[in-house]
């Protein structure tokens, strides 16, 4: 006889499904067939909620699932078991995430890891994105908010796994457009973000009108900050001349190894996320978005959360916001421990209740994105451009920076740096100068990973890159996410690249062959690297993912272990 | 009518062509292992990529579709070098002596060397209990492969996934493709994903209906016949005397053909033929599994009527 879920698991699931979702037909309420089976995309909140609340997902719970969403407990097992932060083993309620990727590693990560690892409730965790304060430890706890804890000691884990909490300390940022408002105004209030300018922008976006906003933000040449920096403006043109239902989807899935400033984005303003998607929206004619954002960032999850609803209560979301006609609302989806859903159409499968495996391209978002809808997928620091060049103009936001690569970016600076943070910048400074800003290096420096893990390591000698989208592909490497980690001397380097192999060997769907297997490859040759490496394979392998993998992840995963080569920290090239 | 280029060749396709229609037209098939005309293309294998002038990286031929004015090359230095790698991947980590011979073909062909990578690792027993995220650290002193025990849970087919190279066809003929009945899926993520059902439980315990049509579309021997297994365990499996014989399905009115495989006067295994236009490859389980009765109840030229049908009735 199949498992059933205890009561309570029975009651978490009955919240997470509400009962809205039974379909009705013809007047006849539906309990299975197609219509029904379009629930699927609740499968993941409902694994999550479990999760959450109980501490882990049992047979009788997963059965219980798929009995309401009528999907096959199979597959719902093959999407619970592609998430890191869901465990379908049974294991203490408090578990304490201890980051030992980049950043922390060699920050006191390891310490932690050494006096506490062998306890079945510490477990080792990929980047946690809070790499100006390490080391970061997220602690997931049974039927209670998670929360995490920053410049963590081995004593404050073994305290939090005792049941103390502790408050997270924010990130420390400079700058004076996009971060205006971070650390400046009261996150969960509505009333103060008006009163700083808030909600001026949609406003005006409504007078303009869809098509006048679409032609400020081409005008304005804004490109996205996500990493792959395509333009915005015709990203939204596109999506706008598809067909009707449109979706717009903010990816707040932030799990590149470095990067933290989409999470000081949506901690610290987060009512300015809500508004750029609403402009986002009204351009692209959708009348719903998705915030799609990383499970380990409980703080902005809640303050969104909370955003959200005061919108919903005061006529800024739903419908008719402002008085202008246009209706739209907007869901949050919270991702449960998968760098690969960043992806943006492995974010769009992992909505829709299934594995998180990036689809094939052609056909592009713009036509075929979430629920097979046309759809605008951007970054959160790209939205939150929007209400600036609505405000402003096109031209004059254009007018900052370099004609390339316009506006200002943020970037993220940890490592060995004196004061590590978001800095946000005009582009076209160089790395040297945003360096500066956090106060310059500690000790001597090595090398920078610049971009991310899908970036590079850098040697001292482009200290003087300016940071603009075009001197970073003239010198062959790439701004990524806006990632600044920078290592000294006391470094140990090899160490921190066997990491970063690691860590895409665990980040891989899967679901490609050369992904797949060709990690698992990188991983063990840079693990056997001892004195020398086997560059000449490495190369190899490198091309052969850049060149036949499905997706991104694939296309960069040997190429920062290749820059590593290149800067001799795995020793001579073979 | 499309007109694209293939290695410098002018081929005319119908619109909703893929580039493996248009290269298969001219005589040019390419390697693919999870592609099968019978179900949706996944593009997971990546063995069939061809280089598509203007495109960054290489394309699956098997599910990009031709637009006119294409210039594809199948043969070029990066086809073949995404090609030798990606062959190499899949014959260090998984044991591909059971695939079709024209993937030893394709190994000599494209000059992979499998064995660079290292000794293979030792087989371990905990593939399906692996956590996302979290895989053992390795010292790079052996190549990592899927190697695991074969899983013998009932009496009519095994599943051994050292030969897995998670093509996705049994989960597709399993699923909406043909069978609908959604007993496994891909589980667990990276290296460490695999074919599971739900907590892995044993197939009796799953949602199975032993349609077989998994082993039907397997490309590698991972799934198999129960008796072929024990004939091959036996080392009697001998393929080169059994006779292939085609028959129809006695058992509705659908008209399934049945190819039997016979060894030494017994049914070992029954396939369906893929091109078939009735069943696409596909059958159910009385036509797959249901023909002992053929076999069990003596020769019914010689046997009265009456034993034959009191041995029957006690079946």
């Amino acid at each position: 006889m199949a498992a059933e879920p205890t009561p309570a698991e029975r009651a978490v699931i009955t919240r997470s499904i509400p009962e809205s979702e039974t379909v009705e037909v013809l007047g006849r309420v539906v309990h299975g067939g197609h219509d029904a089976r379009q629930q699927r995309h609740l499968l993941l909140p409902a694994l999550a909620a479990v999760q959450s609340e109980i501490g882990w997902v049992s047979p009788g719970a997963l059965n219980e699932i798929c009995r309401r969403l009528l999907v096959p407990p199979a597959e719902a097992y093959g999407v619970a078991t592609f998430y890191a932060l869901i465990s379908i083993e049974e294991r203490p309620p408090l578990v304490a995430h201890v980051c030992d990727d980049i950043a922390c590693r060699q920050s006191g990560g390891n310490e932690i890891l050494s006096a506490l690892g062998d306890r079945l409730d510490v477990i080792t965790s990929p980047c946690l994105g809070q790499c100006d304060q390490c080391p970061v430890v997220l602690m997931q706890r049974a039927g209670q908010d998670d929360f995490v804890i920053t410049a963590a000691t081995s004593a404050d884990v073994a305290a939090a796994l005792n049941g103390a909490e502790s408050a997270t300390t924010p990130s420390h940022v400079e700058g004076g457009r996009l971060l205006k408002r971070v650390g400046q105004v009261d996150p969960g209030s509505l009333a103060q973000y008006r009163r700083e300018g808030g909600y001026q922008a949609l406003a005006r976006a409504f007078e303009l009108g869809a098509a006048a906003v679409i032609e400020e933000v081409k005008m304005s040449g804004l490109m996205g900050r996500g990493g792959a920096a395509f333009p915005t403006g015709i990203k939204w043109e596109a999506v706008a001349r598809e067909p009707a239902p449109r979706y717009l989807v903010c990816n707040a899935d932030e799990s590149e190894p470095g990067t933290f400033k989409d999470r000081v984005l949506m901690e610290g303003d987060p009512f300015s996320v809500l508004e750029s998607m609403t402009i986002a929206g009204f351009a692209t004619g959708s009348s719903r978005g998705y915030i799609y954002i990383r499970g380990e960032y409980p703080l902005a999850f809640h303050r969104l959360e909370t955003a959200i609803a005061a919108c919903q209560a005061n006529g800024l979301l739903g419908g008719d916001i402002l008085g202008s006609g246009f209706d739209f609302d907007i869901e949050i989806r919270k991702g449960q421990g998968a760098y690969i859903c960043g992806e943006e159409t492995a974010l769009f499968n992992s909505i829709e209740g299934f594995r998180g495996e990036p689809r094939q391209k052609p056909p592009f978002p713009v036509q075929v994105g979430l629920f097979g809808r046309p759809t605008a997928i951007n970054n959160v620091e790209t939205l939150a451009n929007v209400p600036l060049i609505v405000l402003e103009g096109g031209a004059a936001f254009g007018a900052i920076g370099t004609p390339d690569s316009t506006g200002t970016r943020l970037f993220c600076l940890s490592g060995d740096v004196v004061r590590p943070g978001v800095y946000e910048v005009a582009s076209g400074v160089t790395l040297r100068n945003v360096i500066d800003l956090a106060g310059g290096i500690e000790g001597d420096l090595t090398s920078i990973l610049l971009g991310g893990a899908a970036g590079s390591f850098i040697g001292p000698e482009h200290l003087d890159l300016r940071l603009t989208f075009e001197d970073a592909r003239a010198a062959g490497v790439s701004l990524g996410s806006g990632v600044i980690m920078v290592f000294n001397s006391t470094r140990d380097m090899k160490d921190l690249v066997r990491r970063v192999a690691r860590f895409f060997r665990d980040e891989s769907c899967g679901q490609c062959v050369p992904c797949r297997v060709g990690t698992a490859r990188v991983e063990e040759a840079v693990a056997r690297a001892n004195g020398s490496i086997e560059a000449s394979l490495i190369d190899e392998l490198d091309r052969a993912m850049k060149d036949a993998s499905i997706c991104g992840l694939g296309h960069t995963a040997a190429a920062v272990v290749r820059s590593a080569i290149g800067l001799g920290v795995l020793g001579e090239s073979r | 009518m499309i007109d694209i280029t293939i290695d410098g060749e002018v081929v005319q396709v119908v619109s909703g062509s893929t580039l493996l229609d248009a290269c298969r037209l001219i005589g040019k098939d390419q390697p693919t292992l999870c592609y099968l005309e019978t179900l949706s293309p996944v593009n997971v294998c990546r063995v069939c990529v061809v280089e598509l002038e203007g495109s960054r990286t290489l394309v699956p031929s098997c599910s990009r579709m031709a637009e006119s004015g294409m210039v594809v090359q199948t043969d070029s230095e990066r086809v073949r070098h995404s090609r030798k790698v990606v062959l190499e991947f899949l014959a260090s980590s998984v044991d591909l002596s059971l695939a079709g011979s024209e993937v030893r073909d394709w190994l000599d062909q494209y000059e992979a060397r499998p064995d660079r990578f290292g000794p293979r690792a030792a087989p371990t027993g905990d593939r399906d209990r692996r956590h996302a995220g979290h895989h053992h650290r390795t010292t790079g002193s052996v190549a990592e492969t899927v190697q695991q025990s074969i899983k013998i849970d009932n009496p009519l087919y095994v599943r051994d996934y050292s030969r897995c190279i998670l093509c996705y066809k049994c989960v597709e003929a399993c699923g909406e493709d043909a069978q609908n009945t959604f007993a496994i899926a891909v589980a667990g993520r990276g290296f460490d994903a695999r074919i599971s059902t739900e907590f892995d439980v044993a197939l009796p315990e799953s949602a199975c209906v032993y349609c077989g049509n998994c082993i039907g579309v397997c490309p590698t021997g991972a799934l198999m016949f129960r008796s072929e297994h024990e004939l091959r365990q036996a080392e009697m499996w001998e393929e080169e005397r059994q006779t292939v014989t085609r028959t129809i399905c006695s058992y509705c009115g659908v008209g399934c053909n049945l190819d039997l495989h016979v060894q030494d006067n017994r049914i070992e295994k029954v396939t369906s033929p893929q091109d078939h236009d009735v069943t696409s490859g596909h059958l159910c389980i009385k036509g797959r599994f249901g023909y002992e009765y053929v076999q069990e109840l003596g020769d019914l030229a010689t046997t009265p009527i009456d034993e034959v049908l009191a041995r029957a009735r006690q079946h």
